[in-house]
């Protein structure tokens, strides 16, 4: 079967660049196995879900993906250190309680980790900030305050201090405005950042 | 072997044998070999086994599938014996079409040794004094059961690698024996609402039932086989089991706390529907199941360790083996953390494997119940185990 690009996510597309083929791959909040099927099918990696909704895992089960029932955190423990060569935090990152200690640990069962998630700084979050006084909502951050899952506000600035500070290397980054990427001052037009990190030394 | 054309000439609505999806009527067959050297120490034999195989052994023997049975199981996992109301154990799950396709794969299922269901057991015939066993018939473990099997399926059927072996609570007991001992006969494995070992909670009730056998006067130490079976003790041992195949909830459903009509005039009879339901399922359990069995193997169950001596995980590191748990959230006999540890294994070991823990209120009773689910994880895993790794799209 061949693979239908368009039918890709734009940030799913860019981090299918990034995987070397071959690879093994630990996706942390899998939904129902997109992204990893398009791994297995593109970059032939040995691919490993991990999900907590019940109803995702039976789309992963249908799609011949292996899957672990289980939460990011849980999805982490028991692993030896680097066995992955990534772990995929993409989209869920920022409804994790303690996205530092998730960071960290999967930086050690992941040689090199993979963050993708929603730019709080997009100039229209500002703008509704700002102008209007209001929670932003957009269509990165869908949510209205009071429904959203989403525990964390984080801007591409803010991630890229925290791994400075951290001592985590960028190996390379990609910023997303809707369907198209975005190059010029990112965490003012970007919608979604993509990370490739991993730990220096 | 099906023999789905037999059923018009039986007394059983033959609409239920010849159905469409149905695997029509079932003979069990026997497998005798000469005999085993037990972990204990000591030998059985000769051993027999009784089996069953569903579907067609294909060209190069890569379709095979070992079934294992509950504890209170048998060979006899589904289709229709003849005269029989009910098919077997788990025919939801194995016929043509269904999570166990016998029309794409060839399905064994044997009844374990110390079982009664026409393995060798305590109430076989002892060919040393020519009187049932009793108490001499040696005690069994997982292991033996499973070493049984791989002759089973091994020298008698001449299967070298099994596409899968699944089953569950005892059964995934004898799937994560085989996972450890021989991974090279596997290509994966799917245990069920089961545990690498037993937990105290789960040996204290299997040792009440034990000794419910063991207080009935007409146990008389395991040699009752000319006279009267302990019934009262093997009925209360099954009452208290059935307690914990089942949930708070499910028993609430079941059964609320309506009460049965009687005359009022006798004291402590069975008041409560979950009275009677348990009178009856204990009753009804003494009819086809031996007492001293539920002994050895309730002992087998308490006594397995999968990981036999070394941590589990390194009994499976580096073996080419993908694996699917499945546990269920009401099942407090079997709990989910026991689940977890197998699947905490797997991730130690190295292996791919998929975990599901399905919704359920059945209790531990849902790895029977939970149909729909189970059928869907097994059927798209067993056609990515067969069919090698292809992933599809569908869903």
């Amino acid at each position: 079967m061949s693979l239908d690009l368009k039918a890709i996510h734009p940030d799913h597309r860019i981090i299918l660049d990034w995987v070397e083929p071959g690879s093994s791959v630990l996706d942390l909040g899998c939904g129902d196995g997109e992204l990893l099927y398009h791994l297995i099918k593109e970059k032939s990696v040995k691919g490993q879900g991990v999900e907590i909704d019940e109803q995702a895992i039976y789309k992963c089960v249908a799609k011949g993906l292996n899957v672990f029932h289980d939460d990011i955190e849980g999805g982490l423990t028991d692993y030896q250190d680097g066995a992955f060569d990534y772990a995929v935090l993409d989209q869920t990152f920022q409804q994790i309680p303690r996205v530092d200690l998730a960071l960290t640990n999967a930086l050690r069962v992941g040689k090199k980790v993979i963050v993708g998630f929603p730019n709080f700084a997009y100039f229209k979050s500002r703008f509704q900030i700002s102008f209007l006084g209001k929670t932003p909502v957009t269509e990165a951050l869908p949510y209205m305050w009071y429904e959203t899952p989403n525990l964390h506000s984080v801007s591409i600035s803010d991630f890229i201090d925290y791994c400075a500070r951290k001592g985590i290397k960028i190996e390379r980054r990609a910023f997303l405005g809707g369907e198209k990427r975005v190059y010029l001052f990112p965490n003012f037009f970007a919608q979604v950042g993509l990370f490739l990190i991993s730990k220096t030394g | 072997m099906t023999i789905s054309d037999q059923g018009s000439n039986s007394p059983v609505p033959s609409s239920l044998w010849g159905e469409k999806g149905e695997l029509g009527l079932i003979e069990t067959k026997f497998y005798t070999f000469d005999g085993l050297a037990l972990e204990s120490g000591d030998w059985l034999g000769p051993v027999t086994l009784a089996y069953e195989t569903y579907g067609v052994l294909n060209h190069d023997k890569s379709n095979a599938i070992l079934v294992c049975h509950a504890f209170s199981g048998d060979a006899h996992a589904a289709g229709w014996h003849e005269g029989d109301k009910d098919p077997g154990w788990w025919n939801e799950m194995i016929g043509p079409g269904k999570a166990f396709d016998t029309d794409k794969y060839f399905i064994i299922c044997n009844n374990v040794i110390g079982g009664c269901k026409g393995s060798t057991g305590p109430s076989s015939l002892n060919p040393e004094t020519g009187q049932p066993y009793g108490l001499d018939f040696p005690l069994i473990t997982i292991g033996d059961m499973v070493e049984c099997q791989v002759r089973l399926v091994t020298r008698h059927l001449g299967i070298e690698k099994l596409l899968t072996v699944s089953g569950g609570s005892m059964g995934g007991m004898q799937v994560l024996s085989w996972m450890g001992r021989y991974p090279d006969h596997l290509k994966s494995a799917i245990p069920i609402a089961t545990a690498i070992k037993h937990t105290p909670q789960q040996i204290a009730f299997d040792e009440v039932g034990r000794q419910a056998i063991m207080a009935d006067p007409d146990w008389k130490d395991g040699n009752y086989y000319g006279g009267n079976h302990p019934a009262k003790g093997l009925s209360v041992a099954r009452m208290v089991g059935h307690i914990t195949y089942m949930s708070d909830t499910s028993m609430a459903e079941k059964f609320g706390r309506q009460k049965k009509t009687h005359s009022g005039a006798e004291k402590f009879t069975a008041d409560f529907e979950v009275e009677g339901y348990l009178r009856y399922r204990g009753e009804n359990f003494v009819k086809r199941f031996d007492a001293n069995s539920y002994l050895y193997i309730t002992k087998a169950m308490d006594n397995f360790d999968a990981a036999a001596g070394r941590p589990f995980p390194e009994a499976l590191r580096g073996r080419d083996l993908n694996v699917l748990v499945i546990g269920f959230k009401s099942d407090w006999l079997y709990p989910l953390y026991q689940s977890q540890e197998i699947v905490k294994a797997c991730k130690l070991a190295g292996l791919e494997a998929t975990y599901c823990e399905i919704e359920s209120t059945y209790g531990h009773d849902a790895f029977l119940m939970e149909v729909e689910e189970e059928t869907h994880l097994i059927k798209h895993f067993l056609r990515k185990i067969y069919n090698g790794y292809e992933v599809t799209d569908e869903s």
